[in-house]
């Protein structure tokens, strides 16, 4: 299973024309936030998949576990007001963005304290605040979407920038390729952050993709510059991701990061996951996972102990469990919720 | 026999043009391909070329000729070895009538079934229906003559300077200036940032202007027909309809999609599609179509304005059509809103866009007869204005539901399926409906127009709900 190797542990794997520099400098409170905040990601989504099967949680569920790196070390490149869009393996998103974890615990549970208060539940959240645009169900939706925020932007003349998040299955949407044409025709701010977990649910993307292991390539047709990204390391992640940033900021745009990454948990919830094999989940999860890297940074640079870590781990545990908590107690939207929200400023009712 | 050049169409629609320039004279001799003159309608230029080789003989239309009929001969070439007394003779014929305007004589089933007349003869009736007082124009107001597709783009433009935000984009909305020319004028007002060409791409393009919108921008998306929107309503649905709701209410999408829906004329069935029932079952979406020019540019002020999704529908074949539109600075007419077009007692007609037209002939036609119709002009299909055709069928008893497209779950079925719930104590008839017929659009003329309804279908349902 060659082809499943993650970028930053195989010498093999092609990447961009640019050349990885040597480590990118991250101070150490970077360093402890970034582990932090993939923690959380992490203890978020074990706690959702618990709740989950204890039927708290219905539907579809889509954990982000092992993808931690991705969405953190592209949230720790972006500047206030820039946004973000994704599809519906959100939960990583949405905490990357700084969304209430209570809020997005008891949308998932479907209850009136939900950031979508119920309605939307686990794979439609948003928070303009944030900037954070959804959480979208259909596949490769969300592409042009991101980029009609990158429109917004630079229709606005501001410099902000929208990180559009797919996976490599959404990489074979016609729509994705509409909006490359467009985004680069126009030059809009946007970046493409293709994540390639290497499963499209249950087909890999050597059966799905042509030029598989060059997705980043995927743009060149229209003349945009891509690049493959270790997306299991969450400081290669910031490096790309800020290189990324500065050149939409610089009217450069649109830029394509594949980031190489994995999912350890199956599609949804209700994935018998036999299209893998036990031991390659177990390879990546002992070789790449992007928590035990930095942990190991932490601990070996001396900027942490297993004690502060410790703490850290208790903190989180802690905000986790409160939030599960809110989701179970809080009550199920008021039954008047039906009819709301369908409109602003509510029209008639047509019969 | 010298050869006749005779006015050409631009278009499946086109009825009249004007001869707007001659590049060549008598006696000039021409080949193939030269370019022999121009011809204008409201909606585009064309160079009109010879097929012929030979010496312009005679030219019958003078430059600068308005509202000449497609088929009228425009010039006489002489081919090789004639001369002007060749012309003479063809002269001292009696002169070739433009060709008969096929009656939409709607009486007459007979002329529906025997004749193959030429598409163009969708013409509606001049709207002389004054009789009822628009409740949304101050009496008084000063009317101008203008076309749905001039009082589409004026809407467009006085909403484009009142609000920075409101930008369009579209295939050909820009340097063509519109496809069917409804945006003409916009790009050298508002430049390349607000009015912008999209590439082919209707999925695409959709997405991104939803994407505009929830970032707060008001875009009007172009189509340059429904049918092709197809290919985009997925963003249309599951994006700009579904999001507000979705999110709790935390994101909306103020944008309109706006474009040519249902029957043109002549050009089959991927480009003759009715959608109107396709968006008006969807929550979280507007639907409007109007058929007056007033109601056009009130309407679509009204649907830049509104902070949700709004479908816009238009008719092509009114695009051209001429209507009093209030001079008034600011006309907006809300959406929700049915108008009573002409007031009746004995039955209520009900119908929307390009149907309007077939509802007042018929109003005309069973007034003769001793029939009172009322005619309501729907205008927008989400909200429907139930409260509107109930009260009209509490007086008369009787509905009729008109409407170019497909029966089965139509507007129709929807207007019948509420008077069943609303008004079924008052109804001395089965709701009937009008409709296109259940096939996909045939090309042949006269197959097309067996396709469509008529004034006289709608006269027929008319007198059956009357038992006359």
């Amino acid at each position: 299973m060659a082809a499943s190797k993650p970028a930053g542990k195989s010498s093999a794997v092609k990447t961009s024309k640019r050349s990885k520099k040597s480590a990118p400098v991250m101070t150490p409170e970077e360093e402890l936030s970034a582990y932090r905040e993939m923690l959380m990601i992490r203890r978020f989504e074990e706690k959702a998949g618990q709740l989950y099967g204890m039927g708290l949680i219905g539907g579809f569920c889509h954990l982000y576990i092992g993808q931690e790196a991705v969405v953190i070390g592209m949230q720790m490149a972006l500047e206030e007001g820039d946004q973000l869009v994704t599809s519906y393996r959100d939960h990583g998103h949405m905490l990357a963005a700084g969304m209430d974890p209570k809020e997005i615990m008891a949308e998932l549970a479907g209850k009136q304290g939900g950031s979508s208060r119920g309605k939307g539940g686990s794979m439609h959240m948003f928070s303009p605040e944030k900037g954070f645009y959804g959480g979208h169900g259909i596949v490769g939706a969300q592409v042009p979407l991101g980029a009609g925020l990158a429109f917004a932007n630079q229709y606005r003349g501001n410099d902000r920038v929208s990180v559009t998040y797919f996976g490599e299955g959404a990489a074979n949407q016609g729509q994705v390729y509409e909006t490359f044409n467009m985004a680069a025709l126009w030059n809009l701010p946007v970046i493409f952050v293709i994540e390639n977990n290497r499963y499209a649910m249950g087909t890999s993307v050597t059966r799905a993709a042509a030029g598989a292991e060059e997705l980043f390539n995927r743009g060149s047709a229209y003349g945009i510059q891509g690049e493959q990204v270790n997306g299991m390391n969450v400081r290669e992640v910031r490096e790309a991701g800020a290189r990324a940033a500065a050149l939409c900021r610089a009217g450069k745009g649109p830029y394509i990061l594949e980031m190489r990454t994995y999912r350890y948990r199956g599609h949804s919830m209700s994935d018998p996951a036999k299209y893998r094999t036990r031991e390659e989940v177990q390879k990546m999860r002992s070789e790449s996972d992007p928590i035990d890297q930095a942990r190991e940074w932490l601990l070996g640079s001396g900027y942490a102990t297993e004690d502060s870590l410790k703490q850290i781990d208790k903190e989180i545990r802690g905000i986790v469990n409160e939030a599960a908590e809110f989701a179970q107690i809080d009550r199920e939207p008021d039954s008047s919720e039906l009819y709301t929200d369908i409109y602003v400023e509510e029209t008639a009712h047509a019969g | 026999m010298p050869v006749e050049v005779l006015m050409p169409a631009l278009s499946p629609t086109m009825e009249t043009g004007k001869l707007a320039k001659w590049m060549v004279k008598e006696g000039d001799s021409i080949a193939a391909g030269d370019v022999i003159a121009e011809i204008e309608t409201d909606k585009a230029t064309m160079e009109v070329e010879t097929v012929d080789d030979g010496v312009v003989g005679r030219i019958l239309i003078d430059a600068g000729a308005e509202d000449v009929p497609v088929g009228t001969p425009i010039a006489l070439v002489l081919s090789e070895g004639e001369s002007a007394d060749d012309l003479a003779a063809e002269c001292a014929k009696p002169a070739p009538a433009p060709p008969a305007k096929p009656a939409e004589e709607a009486g007459d089933k007979a002329d529906k079934k025997d004749k193959a007349p030429k598409a163009a003869a969708r013409t509606p009736a001049p709207a002389a229906m004054s009789a009822v007082k628009d409740p949304d124009i101050p009496s008084g107001t000063e009317m101008t003559d203008m076309t749905v597709r001039e009082a589409l783009r004026d809407a467009m433009a006085e909403e484009m300077r009142r609000d920075g935000d409101v930008f369009v984009m579209g295939e050909e909305v820009a340097e063509y200036q519109g496809a069917y020319k409804v945006t003409q004028g916009l790009l050298e007002e508002f430049g390349a940032r607000r009015v912008i060409d999209t590439p082919i791409t209707e999925h695409g393009f959709t997405g991104l202007g939803v994407g505009a919108a929830f970032a707060g921008l008001k875009p009007i998306v172009e189509f340059m027909t429904f049918n092709f929107a197809m290919q985009a309503i997925d963003q249309i649905i599951n994006s700009a309809a579904k999001t507000h709701y979705m999110s709790g209410g935390l994101v909306n999408c103020p944008i309109v999609f706006r474009g040519a829906n249902g029957a043109a004329a002549r050009v089959a069935a991927q480009h003759s599609q009715n959608f109107a029932s396709w968006y008006a079952h969807v929550p979280g979406l507007k639907v409007v179509a109007p058929y007056s020019a007033a109601d056009a540019k009130g309407l679509l002020k009204a649907a830049i304005r509104d902070p949700n999704p709004v479908i816009f529908l238009e008719s092509e074949i009114l695009y051209g059509h001429s209507f009093d539109v209030p001079r008034l600075d600011d006309y907006v007419v809300p959406i929700g809103k049915a108008k009573i077009l002409r007031e009746g007692t004995d039955v209520t007609l009900a119908g929307y866009s390009y149907a309007v037209v077939y509802m007042l002939e018929a109003a005309e036609l069973l007034a003769e007869q001793g029939i009172s119709a009322e005619v309501i002009d729907l205008r927008s299909l989400r909200p429907l204005d139930v409260e509107t055709i109930v009260a009209s069928v509490k007086k008369t008893n009787r509905l009729v539901a008109v409407e170019e497209s497909w029966p089965v779950c139509g507007i129709g079925a929807e207007l019948a399926a509420l008077m069943m719930e609303h008004a079924f104590d008052h109804l001395d008839a089965p709701v009937m409906r009008v409709t296109g017929r259940d096939v996909p659009m045939p090309y042949a003329a006269n197959l097309e127009k067996l396709a469509l309804p008529s004034a006289a279908d709608v006269v027929e349902a008319a007198k059956a709900v009357c038992y006359r």
